[in-house]
Parts: structure tokens; C-alpha cells; sequence
């Protein structure tokens, strides 16, 4: 029983001493393993008598049992301290920039066409487009502007070259050729909106020689000035973000529409910041009317039979107005310094139910 | 359009505010750019009695004034030469903000003391005498707001649109308030003048039956012993209040008419024209030297007002200089006549003259309006310059009334969406100047001769809506489905999905001009004379852009000067292939320059390079759905890529994408230091997505079954394409073959001149069974032998 206990001291002694997990190992099979002390122990059992056997066998595991648990609680001490070490040895300067991640953005006129275009789209109107040369039949004639009609005079024209026949192709003025194009197209009921590049020969401080607008038409049988005031009061509310918006609609003049209004939205331009939906002042933000008999009957529509409005605004006015953006000359200029600071995450897709933006 | 409040009364008598008057102008849609109301800015000015002047001990100009301000005496220290004691002035006092915006403050002037401070005629915004201090001629005692004692006159400033010509005059406005029932329109009949003689300038309208409507009526009078000089001060205010500069009498009479009552009229000195007046078209070449001293040089298609030495004025637009009147006219001969709105705006524009003539006959003249026009301007002549009037001279004859009008007032509901009771439309339009015959479902309405923009149903139905307010006409939601459906098409969608994925891939969207520099289109493929614009803003802006690319490479120039060297842009937008409309394409096209990133601890960047570009390309492609594994990839680029560092992207013949290196040389003509890349997508050549019935996905067939991955490497020509290899390699057995990837290219002496080695990583996998070793041996010697037969390579040792 001596040599039991005292090989018993001597392992546990060998485990303690063991500093890596390799001389614990080599501990392990001196002590257990199939040349091991112990297990030479074990083998020997057989030659005792029954009684002998069962006593030293009991005593033998208990050992076994007891070198196995220590053998066990050392080696997770010494892992432990290994990795622990590890650990120490791998510790980086956290405070290090992170790997750059290059991020696009989105330009403030795409995003606020698709912020445009998702709220009509909740009204059911589709998005037509049309070509950005035109001839003077759908920019002008179809449009009620004759030629030498002083409103003619309100769109300064770019031109292309004359054609053998004299004619001359147009950079659209306006997108309301779109409407022209899609009542020659499709019949009523015609809901449309349409955005895209307009050209003017202006450039100075507000005004570029291109921009973009978008269209609205709607074409049926009883759509009437109400429903006008109704839709783009309910535009002006979703755009903007503000509830109770003031929106004061103004009687005007334009060609292809009558009764016709410019539309102008409550502010306050308290210390130079223009504040939306406030305030004593008046803001014009877009064009709209009842749709000309003459242009109906240009495209080919009975006005004794349809009616309906149509309207058209500066997708770069409303996106200032918004987003706060001052000059309308940045939007062309393609800083990256401007498009990074008013452009908009790629992921921001607007959606009605989901917020138009942030 | 300007005029002040007391003109308006002229014409209006009413008692409504300036700003209830504004406010309803602006409702009418004669629509208020400003108001101009000395009544709210001066309305803390008092007058002030100075009850002792002396000189300011420390200055030999200033004074020191001891002012009474009714409820106190102040000390004011006052540089004025006319300062005097007695004066009785106008005092601003501390607090009060003058017209200019400055404040006034108590404050120490040479060690003196000031309280406040007299004002001139000028700081107080009331004309340009700033000679001295304003000195009352008035028993108001201190302490008087001058409010209640100056003649304030507020002064509007609207904008008139296009169709409304009868408001070119402060009393079509007058007209427009009444009718909303802001006061009542005074309209005296106008008392004609009578003749005393037959004119001694007779008047011949010379014009073809078809071209007669350029001048088809001229009113003419003589007027013989007038004393031409300055106008009375009335006229003179009026005149200055609305920014015209008073000239003389006879002058200022037919401007007075023209705000007035949007009448233009012209006043020759009868004693320069030779022999009588004809009116015809001008002979082209015809000189003038018009009232702004400059010679004008006519063409046939303006009208001329002539005598027997030639044209004298320019019909509607401006008369002569030798036959304009000065101090030493005595006899004058008064044109009050009507011109072609067409032809007076042509004549306008191509001499580019502006003036209140034009301006008023190009948009409509009211044609009854010459011989009323003629009487006042008569009588009001005789009265400031005095003389004797001839009988009228009428040649032509005042055009046909507008015609009658069917209107159903039901339109005013079913087009307008305001219910309004057939007794108020026939009110409102009565008051309008409309005659107004009522039947039962019918309104039989005629316009009135002024309001030529009347010609329909729709614009009575408009008038009805704009008087009673468009304010009044209820908001009425939209009828809409319960639900709504998808209005993109598949073509808007895509586009939305290719911005979307670019701007994800750290590349910032840009919005650049259609146009650009004619000089730099050709080397992006411009070459059709048909498609510069004939009036560019700039010469740098003269032709619609051939590719969205030359100007990207102009915008990364410019964000390179402003230190931005790593640039990712791109942009969607229109490439113009031809002049016709609907010849553009849609594009995304994208530009890289620089390197991949800032200098980074952790993360060197790289300069960007033609796998950029591609990269970028097929990235485009993917997010909206192109067959990308279908497609080719040739070397046959555009000339603005570099020739040997760029290709395209091709299903069959149709080219859906290029990209590359940028030509050094296209990149340096648009000023763009150091390389670049870039891609076009072409996003209407990507065929559309089959028409699918559900959204379902086909099943997912993955192999439960273990994938072997097995390099080859080959040496081949260095002409041979990677795509080459791995087409034979996919092709060698299309069951096992799962991917294949390039993961080495290598040039070098080890490999040979010419040569290269291409390393290949081949995943093997079969859906049914744990491949063997030899079967695992057959494919890969499959491999090999289709790779060699393909390339014409050796195996690499």
C-alpha cells in the first residue's frame, strides 16, 4: 500500500511541476498510460488471490480516478494560460482607423424623382418619359403655343440646325411634351407623372442651362379643379414632410391650361433660414391647371368629353426647398465634396409607408 | 407693373387696406411682387418743432437743436444747412428704424449729445431731395405722426401674365377689384373734344387686304399753338412714383395713358413731319433714328409710320427722334393707333427695342380703345399746354367685336369644381365688362373688346373661378385603389436597381450636362453637325454629348484641382446618337482615377485599373438581371479607351456594356492629369426579364455529396485569353465541372518570351455519388487535354 501512496504523491507532484501541456502528457503516460506505473499496477492484479484483488483494485481506481482528475484540472489550468498568453501576445491598438469602406451616394435629384415618384405612384399614377429633342409640334404647337405667342417668349429655346425643310428640332423646353406624346399614345384614363431633363438658354445665378421637372397629367371624364387642389395638397404635405402645410393656389397664365394656378407654399425665412409649412411669407413651387380644350383636340381627345388637369415643377426647386441645399448651380457641378455631404445612401430607398427620408 | 394707391382710386372707389387690396390682386392672379407702403415704414416719424438752433460748439457745420416732440424737448444734433429755429420737421427718434433699415440710436456727435435725428425728404424714402432737412409748411402740432399729415402714396409692384393685356393699366386692374367686389369701378363716359378744324396732316393706311390687320386702324388729331414744357407736379409724381422720368408735357401725357389705361399713343411734331402720314411696311434697309437716339434699320415686315421723307416711328414700337417733340414745338399731330400684336413683338425682338408700346401692343391692345384715348389725351394737352384741336383723323376702322360666347354654367361645377349660383356668374362677368344675355342652360356671353384672351367656354369658366376665388373651390382627394399596384416598368425599375448598386459599390452619383465641348465630342465619337446647338449658353457647352463619359472625366479634372485625387463617379443619363427625337440612349456610365482608397495601416491601396472598370460593369449588369454568364467579352472598345486595357460586353452582336483604361490621350484633352477608368452600360440594349407567371424560384440543387478542388497550371502563347482556358475547362465535363477560377497569371524568363503561365483552380463535384480517385484522375486528364487542345500550351512542370 506504501508504494501505492506514495507513487500517488510522487504523480500528483510531477503534475503540479508539469508548466506546459506537453510534460503534463508526459506525466499522463508515465502514470496511465499502457506502459504507465499505475496500469502496470492494474495488470499485476491478477496474480492476487479474489480478496487481495478486490481490495487493491478498489484502492488501484481510487487512485487512477484520483491522478485522472488532477492530470484533467492541470491541463485546463495550463490551456487557460496558454491562450491567456496567446491572448496578451495578440492585443492590437484598437484606437487604429478601421479599413476604409469606400460609400457612394445617391444624387439629391434622383433621390428626390424617386421620393417624387413614389408619392404619386400611392395615387396611381405611372411614370412616362419622352425623348429630350423634340420638334415644335409637341414642345410648342400641341401645347397651345402658336408660333410668335408671347408665351414663347417665357421659354428661351435652345435649337439644333435647321432641316432640309426649314424645321428645327428643339431641346424640350419642359416635360410637357411627355403629356403631348402619351395622350397621342394611350387612351383615358391617363394618369401620368413625368421627370426628366428640361433645357433653357439661361445661366446665372438661379438658373441653369439644364435642369429637370416633372409632369403630372390626368386625363378622364370627370377629374376636375378640385381634384387638382386635392392631389397636389396632398403631394405638398407628403413631400415636405409637415403636416397643415399652407398651400395657397394663385390664378395664372399658361398656354396649355385653363383655369391655371401657380401653386405657393406657406414659410418663414427667419435669419436667412427658410423654414417650411411657418411663417407669414409665400413660396411658388409649382404650375397647374385644367388641361386646354386646344391641347386635347392637338392630341387627338374630345374636350366635350375629357378633362383633367395637369401640373409641372422644378424637381431641383422642391429638392432646395427640402434638403436646405442653397445654390442650384452645385447640383451639376459634380463636387464630390457637395454630392457627398447632400447626396443620400444608396439603401435609403424612399417609400410612403417606410418615410421618404430620414 | 407699377402704380401707386390714388392712381387705383382713380378708377376704384373703394376703402379697403393695402394690404386687403394686395391680397386680393394676388387672388385675381395679378399677382403682388411687392408693395412699397410709406404709410407702414414712416409710421413712428413725428413731426417736431425746433424751439432753438445753435452752432455745435466743436464743429463749424453742425448744429445743435433743442426739438419739441410733443411730449417732451429733446437735444438733436443736426448737420443741415436749412436747420433754423422755428423749423418745424420730421423727427426720428430713438428706436425708430428708417426706411434704409439703420436704427436710430442716442448717441454723442463731437461730444454732443443727440437724442434723435431730422430727416430729409430722402432718408425718409419720399423722393431725392436731400438739399436739408424736410420743412413743414403745416399748422400740425409736434407730436403729429407725418402719417397724418404727408400724402403718402403706397406704391404696388405686380406681375401681369401674358393674356392679361387689359391689366397693362391701372384701371383694368381697377376693373379685375371691382368685380371681386373690392370697391366700385369708376368709369365717366369720356367726353370727346371738338374740332375746331380739319387737320391739316391727313393719314393713308397703305397696306395689301391680307397683311391690313398690321395697322388696321390709326387715329390721328392736330393740334396746333401748344406750349410744350414741364408736366404739372400731379403728373410729374405719378410718373416718378412708378419709375418713369417725367420729360415734358406732351411726353408725359401719352405715358400717363399708357399706365393708365394701357394706351399707347405717339406725338410727332407737326411742323417736322412732310406732307402726310402713311402707314405701311417698311422697305428693307429703311433707317430710323428712334427716341433712345439709336438708328434702327427696318425690314419689310415692320411697320412704319411715314411721311413723303420716310419712316418716322416704328408702328407700336417707338417713335422718331427729328420728328419728336421739344420746347419749341407748337403744333403736334397725335397717333392713337392699333398694331398687329404679331408684328409689333417680331419687330420688337429683331431690333431689340423694349418698350411700354411694345410691351402693351404685342400682348393686346384694346381696339376700342384708340378714340377714347384720343379725346383724353386731347383734352388733357389742352388743358396743361393749351392750343387748338382738330377734328379726329380715322383711318381704317375699329376691328369686330369678339364673338359671343355659349357658356353652360354647369362647366363651372363639372370642370371647375365650385358650385356657384347662375346669378353671381352673370354678376361677376357683367362686372367684367361682359355682355350677358341669359337662357335657360345657356349664358349667352360676349367678351369685352379689351379682353382678347376670351375666346372660349374654358375661359369663362375660368374668370367665374378666379374672381369668386380659387381658395373657394373645395380639395377633393383622388380616387384611388384600395391598393396600389406597381406603376415602374421593368425598364424604370432597372435603372432604379443599377443607381442603387453602383452607389453600394462606393462609386457617388453624379448629374452632368446633356451638352458639351464641341472641340473635345469628336474623340467620343461625335461627328454629325446636326446635333450642335445653334444658340449654346457657351461655346463650351455647344454640342448634345456622344457619351457620358467626357464629361465624368471634366468633373474627376475638377475634383482632382480641389485635392480630391481618388474619384468614383458615375452618372445615368442620355447619350445622343442623332438629331431625331427619341434617337438618344440611356446610359450608366462610370470614371475611376487614382487609387483604390486613402494610404491606409492595415490595407494598401492600389492604383485602379481595368478590372475596375469591369468590375463596376458587370456589377451594373447583374443588379438589374443581364444574362452576365452568357455574355462575351471582346477587345473591341471604342477608340476612347485604351487599346489594348479595355473590351466590351456582348450577347450575339449587341455590345450591353464597354469598358477600360481611359485613352490617355481623350483623357488629357478634357484636362484630366494621370489615368483614369471607366465603364458604360447601355441600359436599353439589356434584353428585358421573361414574363414570369409566379414569383417562385426553381428549386435549390445543392450536392450533399463532398467537392474536390484540383489546380492546373498551363504555359500558353500570352496572346491566348484566360476565357479561352476556362471555356475548355467548364466544356471538359459539364456534370463534374462545377467553377473554374483563375488564381495566377505569370510572365517571365522562367516561362519563356511570349509565353505566359496561367494557374486554374477546378471545383469537382457530383450530384449523385463521393467521386473517386479514379474518376477524380479521368476528369482531370480530360481537363487537361481540352485546356491543351484549346490553347495550343504545354502543361506547366
Amino acid at each position: 500500500m506504501d508504494n501505492l501512496a506514495s507513487l500517488r504523491d510522487e504523480v500528483l507532484e510531477a503534475v503540479n511541476a508539469a508548466t506546459t501541456v506537453a510534460e503534463l502528457d508526459d506525466v499522463r503516460v508515465a502514470a496511465l498510460g499502457k506502459k504507465g506505473r499505475i496500469t502496470g499496477m492494474m495488470k499485476e492484479l491478477g496474480s492476487l488471490d479474489p480478496d487481495a484483488r478486490r481490495e487493491r483494485g478498489q484502492a488501484l481506481n481510487v487512485v487512477k480516478d484520483e491522478l485522472a482528475a488532477a492530470l484533467d484540472a492541470r491541463r485546463q489550468g495550463l490551456e487557460d494560460a496558454q491562450l491567456n498568453a496567446r491572448l496578451i501576445a495578440e492585443s492590437a491598438d484598437v484606437t487604429l482607423p478601421a479599413r476604409p469602406d469606400a460609400q457612394g451616394m445617391i444624387h439629391p435629384i434622383s433621390q428626390t424623382m424617386d421620393e417624387v415618384i413614389a408619392i404619386f405612384a400611392q395615387m396611381g399614377f405611372a411614370v412616362a418619359e419622352g425623348p429630350e429633342i423634340e420638334d415644335d409640334f409637341h414642345n410648342f404647337t400641341a401645347l397651345n403655343i402658336p408660333p410668335e405667342h408671347p408665351a414663347r417668349q417665357m421659354h428661351d429655346t435652345f435649337y439644333l440646325p435647321p432641316q432640309q425643310d426649314g424645321s428645327r428640332y428643339v431641346l424640350r423646353t419642359h416635360t410637357s411634351p411627355v403629356q403631348i406624346r402619351t395622350m397621342q399614345g394611350q387612351q383615358p384614363p391617363i394618369r401620368i407623372v413625368a421627370p426628366g431633363r428640361t433645357y433653357r438658354c439661361d445661366s446665372d445665378m438661379t438658373h441653369t442651362p439644364m435642369f429637370h421637372q416633372i409632369e403630372g397629367l390626368v386625363i378622364d371624364k370627370s377629374t376636375n379643379f378640385g381634384h387638382l387642389k386635392g392631389c397636389l395638397i396632398e403631394f405638398i404635405e407628403t413631400f415636405f414632410e409637415v403636416s397643415n402645410v399652407p398651400v395657397r393656389f394663385r390664378p395664372s397664365f399658361f398656354p396649355f391650361t385653363e383655369p391655371s394656378a401657380e401653386v405657393d407654399i406657406g414659410c418663414s425665412r427667419k435669419n436667412g433660414e427658410l423654414h417650411i409649412g411657418a411663417g407669414d411669407g409665400w413660396l411658388e413651387i409649382l404650375g397647374c391647371g385644367m388641361v386646354h380644350p386646344n391641347v386635347l383636340t392637338a392630341c387627338g381627345l374630345d374636350p366635350n368629353e375629357y378633362q383633367g388637369f395637369a401640373f409641372g415643377m422644378g424637381i431641383e426647386r422642391i429638392a432646395m426647398l427640402k434638403y436646405g441645399i442653397p445654390d442650384l448651380r452645385t447640383f451639376f457641378d459634380a463636387d464630390l465634396r457637395w454630392l457627398k455631404h447632400y447626396g443620400f445612401l444608396p439603401l435609403d430607398l424612399p417609400t410612403v409607408t417606410g418615410g421618404l427620408s430620414r | 407693373m407699377k402704380f401707386t394707391l390714388s392712381w387705383l382710386k382713380d378708377y376704384l372707389d373703394t376703402d379697403a387696406s393695402v394690404d386687403r387690396l394686395a391680397e386680393a390682386m394676388t387672388a385675381l392672379g395679378l399677382e403682388v411682387e411687392g408693395v412699397e407702403d410709406p404709410t407702414a415704414t414712416l409710421k413712428d416719424f413725428i413731426v417736431a418743432d425746433v424751439l432753438e438752433c445753435v452752432d455745435h460748439p466743436d464743429s463749424d457745420h453742425l448744429h445743435v437743436l433743442k426739438v419739441a416732440t410733443g411730449t417732451e424737448t429733446i437735444q438733436v444734433v443736426c448737420g443741415a444747412p436749412n436747420a433754423r429755429t422755428g423749423l418745424k420737421g420730421i423727427l426720428a427718434r430713438p428706436g425708430v428704424a428708417m426706411p434704409d433699415g439703420m436704427v436710430i440710436k442716442k448717441g454723442k456727435i463731437r461730444g454732443v449729445e443727440s437724442q434723435g435725428m431730422m430727416c430729409s425728404f430722402r432718408e425718409l424714402g419720399l423722393g431725392e431731395d436731400h438739399a436739408g432737412i424736410v420743412d413743414l409748411d403745416s399748422a400740425a402740432a409736434a407730436g403729429t405722426p407725418v402719417t397724418e399729415i404727408l400724402s403718402l402714396d403706397p406704391v404696388f409692384d405686380i406681375s401681369i401674365t401674358p393674356n392679361r393685356a387689359d391689366c397693362l393699366g391701372v384701371r383694368g386692374i381697377a376693373r379685375d377689384l371691382a368685380a371681386k367686389g373690392v370697391g366700385t369701378f369708376k368709369d365717366p363716359a369720356v367726353a370727346p373734344v371738338k374740332g375746331a378744324f380739319k387737320s391739316p396732316v391727313g393719314v393713308r393706311l397703305d397696306f395689301a387686304a391680307t397683311t391690313a390687320k398690321a395697322c388696321p386702324l390709326f387715329v390721328g388729331r392736330y393740334v396746333k399753338g401748344v406750349n410744350n414744357g414741364p408736366s404739372p407736379q400731379w403728373l410729374q409724381d405719378r410718373l416718378t412714383a412708378v419709375g418713369l422720368r417725367p420729360i415734358s408735357a406732351l411726353v408725359d401725357v401719352t405715358n400717363y395713358l399708357t399706365i393708365g389705361r394701357a394706351r399707347p399713343l405717339h406725338v410727332f411734331d407737326a411742323d417736322k413731319l412732310t406732307g402726310d402720314v402713311v402707314v405701311r411696311f417698311a422697305k428693307d434697309g429703311e433707317t430710323v433714328v428712334a427716341l433712345d437716339g439709336k438708328t434702327y434699320t427696318l425690314d419689310s415686315g415692320m411697320v412704319g409710320i411715314c411721311d413723303a421723307a420716310g419712316v418716322q416711328s416704328i408702328g407700336g414700337v417707338m417713335g422718331g427722334e427729328p420728328t419728336g417733340c421739344g420746347d419749341a414745338t407748337v403744333n403736334v399731330f397725335v397717333e392713337s393707333a392699333l398694331f398687329d400684336p404679331i408684328a409689333v413683338a417680331r419687330a420688337g425682338r429683331a431690333l431689340q427695342v423694349d418698350s411700354d408700346a411694345r410691351y402693351r401692343f404685342e400682348r393686346g391692345v384694346d381696339p376700342a380703345s384708340a378714340i377714347d384715348g384720343m379725346e383724353i389725351a386731347t383734352a388733357l394737352i389742352l388743358e396743361i399746354c393749351g392750343g387748338e384741336a382738330s377734328e379726329l383723323v380715322i383711318a381704317g376702322a375699329v376691328p369686330a367685336a369678339p364673338a359671343e360666347i355659349a357658356f353652360r354654367p354647369a362647366k363651372v361645377k363639372t370642370t371647375g369644381g365650385l358650385h356657384v349660383e347662375t346669378a353671381e356668374m352673370v354678376a361677376i362677368l357683367d362686372r367684367l365688362g361682359c355682355s350677358v344675355k341669359v337662357e335657360s342652360e345657356v349664358l349667352r356671353v360676349t367678351p369685352p373688346t379689351w379682353r382678347g384672351d376670351i375666346t372660349g367656354e374654358h375661359d369663362l369658366v375660368e374668370e367665374v373661378l378666379r374672381v369668386v376665388g380659387y381658395d373657394n373651390v373645395p380639395a377633393t382627394p383622388m380616387s384611388r385603389l384600395p391598393m396600389p399596384k406597381v406603376v415602374l416598368t421593368d425598364a424604370q425599375r432597372r435603372r432604379g436597381w443599377m443607381r442603387r448598386a453602383l452607389a453600394s459599390r462606393g462609386i457617388t452619383e453624379a448629374v452632368t450636362f446633356s451638352f458639351m465641348d464641341s472641340r473635345n465630342a469628336g474623340a467620343f465619337g461625335w461627328s454629325d453637325p446636326m446635333l450642335k446647338v445653334d444658340n449654346p449658353i457657351s461655346s463650351e457647352l455647344d454640342v448634345m454629348r456622344p457619351s457620358v463619359l467626357p464629361n465624368l472625366i471634366a468633373a474627376a479634372s475638377r475634383n482632382l484641382a480641389r485635392g480630391i485625387a481618388d474619384v468614383a463617379l458615375f452618372e445615368i443619363g442620355p447619350q445622343f446618337d442623332g438629331p431625331n427625337p427619341g434617337e438618344q440612349r440611356l446610359v450608366a456610365a462610370g470614371i475611376r482615377t487614382g487609387k483604390t482608397g486613402p494610404r491606409h495601416w492595415g490595407q494598401p491601396p492600389r492604383a485602379v485599373d481595368v478590372f475596375d472598370a469591369k468590375a463596376d460593369a458587370l456589377a451594373a449588369l447583374e443588379a438589374v438581371g443581364a444574362p452576365v454568364a452568357t455574355a462575351q467579352v471582346n477587345r473591341n472598345a471604342p477608340s476612347w479607351y485604351h487599346p489594348g486595357q479595355s473590351g466590351t460586353i456582348t450577347l450575339g452582336r449587341t455590345v450591353i456594356a464597354q469598358f477600360g483604361t481611359l485613352h490617355p490621350a481623350a483623357v488629357k484633352k478634357l484636362g484630366l492629369k494621370g489615368r483614369a477608368v471607366g465603364f458604360e452600360v447601355f441600359l436599353d440594349a439589356i434584353p428585358a426579364p421573361k414574363k414570369k407567371p409566379t414569383r417562385a424560384r426553381p428549386l435549390l440543387k445543392v450536392s450533399p455529396y463532398p467537392a474536390v478542388e484540383r489546380d492546373f497550371a498551363f504555359v500558353v502563347d500570352a496572346g491566348v485569353t484566360a476565357d479561352k482556358l476556362i471555356r475548355a475547362i467548364s466544356g471538359a465535363d459539364k456534370s463534374l465541372v462545377q467553377s473554374v477560377s483563375v488564381f495566377d497569371v505569370f510572365e517571365g524568363d522562367s516561362v519563356g518570351a511570349g509565353k505566359k503561365s496561367v494557374a486554374l483552380s477546378v471545383t469537382l463535384q457530383a450530384m449523385d455519388r463521393t467521386l473517386k480517385d479514379d474518376e477524380i484522375e479521368a476528369v482531370a486528364q480530360a481537363i487537361v487535354a481540352a485546356a491543351l487542345q484549346a490553347s495550343g500550351g504545354m502543361l506547366r512542370a
